[in-house]
């Protein structure tokens, strides 16, 4: 029996950001990352260009964290008082590329100052030759001394900084501007807002196209379905020709999902739940296999196991099918 | 094509019965006209009038119930492809398959883990719902066994077999328990296990990763006179199922193409991570049933909270009742936190709480389901309205010391709280990753 064509074509593809510079691009990275491209909705590579594959960038920290449950930093032991080593490491468990967060530099946590926090992402972009993201601690005063400084450290190496939100973005994107960086704009789980920031970075004088939209995470189990919608409302938008929201997605899955009690709880405050080595790992590696079905391009990840279980399901994500 | 709601209420009874359970004749028409309701909800459509519309108005994507009593589960009538343009009608079954190959200890323990694969979760029970036997022996009298034994759990049943001979020996010993024949033979053979669904009175399930195929058995079952079918595309690499899933599911709601317009099912095979990762797919996109091979608590949890998730109204949030709930047994000299009744916000609070074993008093105020922030932000989280609910829920009888503390997130409202509620105000924390510490370190009496 003929069954009728439900094909969907889309105007437009999303945005394809590169990120990092190599030595002839004026950087010193081994490689360049590429992000977005997609010209289908998520997992539809049958009927469309499923663009670049979804990449994993591990989560550093400039200070060692606190309040990581053992599950987590028994995979990184002393490499959390060393940024750089710590990057290796992610690195060496799959990660395409780092993210920087300069959690240490809150004035409520170490407040470490913007020489520190330049040389921490001198340290990071020395020990690894991947392309590096930095995330300010997102308080606006100090996010606006600390970023331009690391932005002028990590000059002409093609960051991706973040991030800018609509009550904050002159100083980063003219730092951005002048080192040469992308950018990440930032937006809880509202469209309009989305739309908004990208527009103010544009009348700044920022090229749309070298934008990240961080619309915000949430995990499984504590508000995933939110995002999910913001993300798949937000990625047909962008197909249908919406160019303040061609932007390719950032997620911040190892945060988030390492909040749950699903994840961080002892063994003994979840009977029934199993080990905390399989309930973490799974926990972060479903909110970002979730996430990749919504449209996510770049997921930021901490545990080696989720990594490996996101990596292998990219491969099945962007394999075509033949029904 | 699909009637109108006004084409649709020329033919009801227009006496506003009620019975259907909506206020007037016209409000079910409309739910009609959507894909909402059946006509079968209407006791007083005369046999004419539901002839003339059966056909026209039958939602895009049929409803089929599997299991019987509690133990029912109803799949299909979906009516869109992203839940951001209304909402998913019906959770998907999560069904864990179960071999009749098994010996009896064997399989006696497998059921056993099933029925504890249920976890209170936020206030709720989440819970393994199916259970899929599958005749992997070969042998009819050994799958019939199996089925009864299945049954004998309370959940919907699926039974799987290529042999039609052996779904109607298993199908019949459990017929009253409303199972599900999946038969995972070839198309030639569609219309004995079509005959055998029509006879037992029970829904069919078929496979085929073929479009064109299933569309074909889906109508030779229907001229056999069976309705209520259920589609797979049968063990493939997941992004294949997806893609049947997503196409079968466009199909129906976008081309209102009948052959295709049942609910689906789909086979997570394995235990890996690979295998949970697409069972979790499987629901976000398009499932009826997703059948599972894991039991490993875990891994339910995330297939299982996957399908809360997806499934949530995203029209209403969820909220828990405005009150003030006693976490740790909290004594009269017991912290007293206050949040909003969305129940994203409390369950975050209450959670952390439980952690920190201190012993607390949780006021939830009633912001309508919204966060501290929205709330917060629209009036609705404001001086007066948690004012009014610590003397409504008669805080002042629980707690001696007459301090509450507020999220850090509206530091800002805690003077105008003090005079307000006459209560004295402590800010806490900003996030509820740091109640713990709060409680055990900061909080004095």
């Amino acid at each position: 029996m003929e069954v009728p064509d439900t094909s969907e074509s889309w105007k437009t593809k999303i945005n394809t950001v590169a990120i990092g510079a190599t030595q002839d691009e004026g950087g010193t990275r081994a490689g360049v990352v590429r992000v977005g491209g997609a010209g289908c909705i998520p997992g539809a590579a049958y009927e469309g260009d499923a663009g670049e594959r979804p990449v994993v960038a591990v989560e550093v920290w400039d200070v060692a964290p606190d309040n990581w449950p053992a599950e987590l930093t028994r995979h990184y032991g002393d490499a959390l008082n060393d940024p750089g080593a710590w990057a290796q490491k992610g690195i060496e468990m799959g990660a395409d590329l780092v993210c920087l967060k300069l959690t240490g530099t809150h004035p409520d946590a170490a407040d470490r100052s913007a020489e520190e926090a330049a040389t921490t992402v001198k340290a990071v972009l020395k020990a690894v030759d991947v392309p590096l993201i930095v995330w300010g601690c997102g308080v606006p005063e100090k996010d606006n001394k600390v970023l331009p400084a690391c932005a002028s450290a990590a000059s002409g190496e093609n960051c991706l900084l973040g991030s800018i939100t609509e009550k904050n973005y002159r100083t980063l994107v003219a730092a951005c501007l002048a080192d040469g960086h992308k950018l990440i704009s930032e937006s809880p789980l509202d469209i309009n807002i989305a739309k908004q920031v990208n527009i103010l970075a544009q009348d700044s004088g920022f090229d749309l196209k070298d934008i990240v939209i961080f619309p915000t995470t949430g995990a499984l189990g504590y508000g995933l379905e939110y995002v999910y919608s913001i993300m798949e409302r937000g990625r047909i938008a962008g197909l249908s020709g919406d160019q303040l929201l061609q932007q390719p997605v950032i997620s911040d899955v190892g945060a988030e999902a390492w909040r749950a009690k699903e994840a961080r709880a002892s063994d003994d405050d979840v009977p029934g739940l199993g080990p905390a080595e399989r309930r973490g790992p799974l926990w972060e590696g479903i909110t970002a296999t979730n996430l990749l079905q919504a449209g996510g391009d770049i997921f930021i990840m901490r545990h080696p196991e989720a990594m490996k279980m996101f990596k292998e399901a990219v491969d099945e994500f962007m394999g075509v099918g033949s029904v | 094509m699909a009637l109108s709601g006004l084409a649709i209420y020329k033919h009801l009874p227009k006496e506003n019965c009620k019975e259907c359970g909506l206020p007037t004749c016209l409000a079910f028409a409309m739910k009609v006209a959507s894909g909402q309701a059946g006509l079968d909800d209407c006791p007083k459509l005369g046999d004419e009038a539901r002839g003339a519309l059966a056909e026209a108005s039958a939602p895009p994507q049929r409803l089929v119930t599997i299991g019987e009593g509690d133990g029912a589960v109803s799949i299909g009538q979906e009516t869109v492809l992203f839940r951001h343009d209304e909402r998913f009608q019906n959770a998907c079954g999560i069904a864990v398959r179960v071999e009749d190959s098994l010996e009896e200890g064997e399989l006696a323990a497998r059921l056993d883990a099933i029925k504890g694969l249920s976890f209170d979760r936020m206030g709720q029970v989440q819970a393994v719902d199916m259970v899929a036997v599958e005749n992997s022996s070969g042998d009819s009298g050994r799958f019939a066994a199996a089925a009864k034994k299945a049954a004998a759990l309370g959940k919907a049943v699926v039974l799987i077999s290529a042999d039609p001979e052996a779904l109607k020996s298993a199908g019949s010993e459990i017929a009253d328990k409303r199972p599900l024949l999946y038969y995972s033979g070839s198309a030639d053979n569609v219309e004995t296990a079509a005959k055998t669904a029509v006879e037992l009175k029970l829904p069919l399930g078929i496979e085929s990763p073929s479009l064109e195929t299933i569309s074909d058995m889906t109508e030779k079952a229907a001229k056999a006179g069976l309705q209520d079918i259920v589609m797979s595309p049968g063990r493939e690499k997941p992004s294949e199922v997806l893609e049947f899933l997503t196409k079968t599911r466009r199909a129906a709601l976008k081309k209102k193409f009948r052959p295709l317009g049942y609910p689906t099912l789909a086979f997570a095979d394995g235990t890996d991570d690979a295998a949970i990762v697409a069972a979790s797919w499987f629901v976000l996109k398009y499932a009826g049933i997703v059948v599972i091979d894991t039991i490993e608590p875990a891994a339910v949890v995330a297939i299982l909270t996957s399908r809360f998730n997806i499934y949530t109204d995203p029209q209403k949030p969820v909220q828990v009742e405005a009150k003030l709930y006693e976490i740790n047994e909290p004594g009269n000299e017991a912290p007293l936190l206050v949040t909003t009744n969305f129940a994203l916000s409390y369950y975050s609070v209450e959670s952390e709480v439980e952690a920190s074993r201190v012993p607390t008093h949780i006021l939830a105020v009633d912001t309508e389901g919204t966060s501290v922030l929205t709330a917060w932000a629209a009036d609705k989280f404001n001086p007066e309205t948690i004012s009014e609910a610590l003397v409504k829920t008669g805080a002042a009888e629980k707690v001696s010391h007459h301090k509450c503390v507020i999220p850090g997130m509206v530091a800002v409202i805690s003077g105008s709280l003090e005079e307000e509620s006459g209560w004295q105000v402590e800010v806490g924390p900003k996030e509820a990753v740091g109640i713990v510490s709060y409680l055990t370190s900061r909080w004095k009496r």
